[in-house]
């Protein structure tokens, strides 16, 4: 039993590397829940339900970009009958673009950290300063 | 029945046949008629020289579609600017214009050409001509190769060598901003057509009524009437991109 101190010591370390993302992440301030989001003040509903707009809110964009831009559809009837101006700028981010930093609105933001996305759309499309 | 007769019948039913089809073929592709639009700009430049030094329709226009206003000549980005009549009009120059019009820029900007050469050469379709006669620019598919700049006879497009934002005193938020490395030009307002309103350069021009826009397909429109009843120039028609701005001289 003399090697019991290297067997130990060498747990120790083998421990202490395979928890060090746990540490790490504890240490950062990160964690692996998904991030709570602020929804915007005074609005009940977006364009689509909610489930529809976390999975696939990119494609709507797309189809939004591709009928505004390109199509001049600049009218979008909602699936409960209400209808939106096709915006990005204006109609999303009137609602969800108060802004986090520069480059990001805060809203879009703490998910697409979470998600380790970086989409370019803030490069352009304005957000709104935060007061 | 004889040889003859079945290869008649046959012949007959299949000649028949292939009308109706097209007929239904031809019907279906007759959408609802929509009386056609052609949008286009006429400008009165004697009314727009009374006014000296007056640069409100290029201020309008670059305040609403976030032009950044970059002092180096090798960046500048200009969706309206003004030209010496030299350069506006090369054509119809003679040994006196130069007196003529000294110190009396004109305004020029996308001509909306009806055979527009910057349309051609895009390989992504980044820009493209609308029916009713935009040409429009989709940022997000320019790729920055600015074959449209080189196609352009006018010098109508900008590129983004640097990030605009900095250079951009006020944002107006409606309006997104480019980024580096796409082309810019005017696009005759798409946004605010879209909404039932006159382009900002004509809006801001509202006191001197020098800038005229409207529907060229419409034979009762102001810009028609004045096509028809005054004398206008375009710039450069012999290179025959048929612009659809046009501005009366005298």
């Amino acid at each position: 039993m003399r090697d019991r101190p290297l067997i130990l010591g060498g747990l120790i370390v083998f421990l202490a590397l395979v928890t060090f993302p746990v540490w790490y992440n504890a240490a950062a301030g990160t964690s692996s829940r998904p991030p709570q989001l602020k929804l915007p003040a005074g609005q009940k509903e977006c364009v689509a339900p909610v489930a529809f707009m976390k999975t696939s809110h990119m494609q709507l964009l797309i189809d939004w970009r591709e009928g505004a831009v390109r199509n001049n559809v600049r009218t979008f009837t909602a699936y409960n009958g209400k209808t939106y101006n096709v915006s990005l700028t204006n109609t999303c981010l009137d609602c969800h673009g108060v802004q986090a930093r520069a480059g990001q609105a805060d809203f879009c933001g703490r998910c697409h950290d979470y998600a380790g996305v970086t989409p370019k759309c803030w490069n352009c499309h304005n957000d709104r300063p935060r007061n | 029945m004889t040889r003859k007769g079945f290869l008649g019948v046959t012949g007959i039913s299949a000649a028949v046949l292939a009308a109706r089809k097209l007929r239904s073929v031809f019907a279906a592709s007759g959408p609802a008629a929509s009386p056609p639009v052609r949008w286009a700009m006429v400008i009165d430049t004697q009314k727009c020289l009374k006014k000296a030094g007056c640069i409100d329709c290029i201020a309008a226009c670059h305040k609403v579609h976030n032009v950044p206003e970059i002092k180096d000549r090798a960046h500048e980005i200009k969706w309206v600017w003004k030209e010496p009549f030299k350069q506006a009009f090369p054509a119809q120059e003679t040994a006196y214009t130069e007196e003529a019009y000294k110190g009396k820029p004109f305004p020029v900007l996308c001509n909306h050409c009806d055979n527009p050469p910057c349309v051609r050469v895009c390989p992504t379709k980044a820009t493209w001509k609308r029916e009713d006669g935009l040409v429009m620019m989709d940022w997000h598919r320019c790729i920055g190769c600015r074959y449209c700049m080189a196609a352009c006879p006018y010098g109508s497009r900008s590129f983004n060598w640097v990030d605009p934002r900095p250079h951009l005193r006020r944002i107006d938020i409606e309006f997104p901003t480019r980024t580096k490395g796409v082309v810019e030009k005017c696009t005759f307002c798409a946004e605010r057509l879209a909404r039932g309103q006159a382009p900002a350069c004509v809006q801001a021009c509202k006191e001197q009524k020098a800038l005229v826009f409207g529907n060229l397909a419409d034979p009762d429109s102001d810009v028609s009437r004045l096509v028809r009843s005054r004398f206008t120039l375009r710039r450069k028609p012999g290179l025959g991109t048929n612009p659809e701005v046009y501005y009366i001289i005298g």
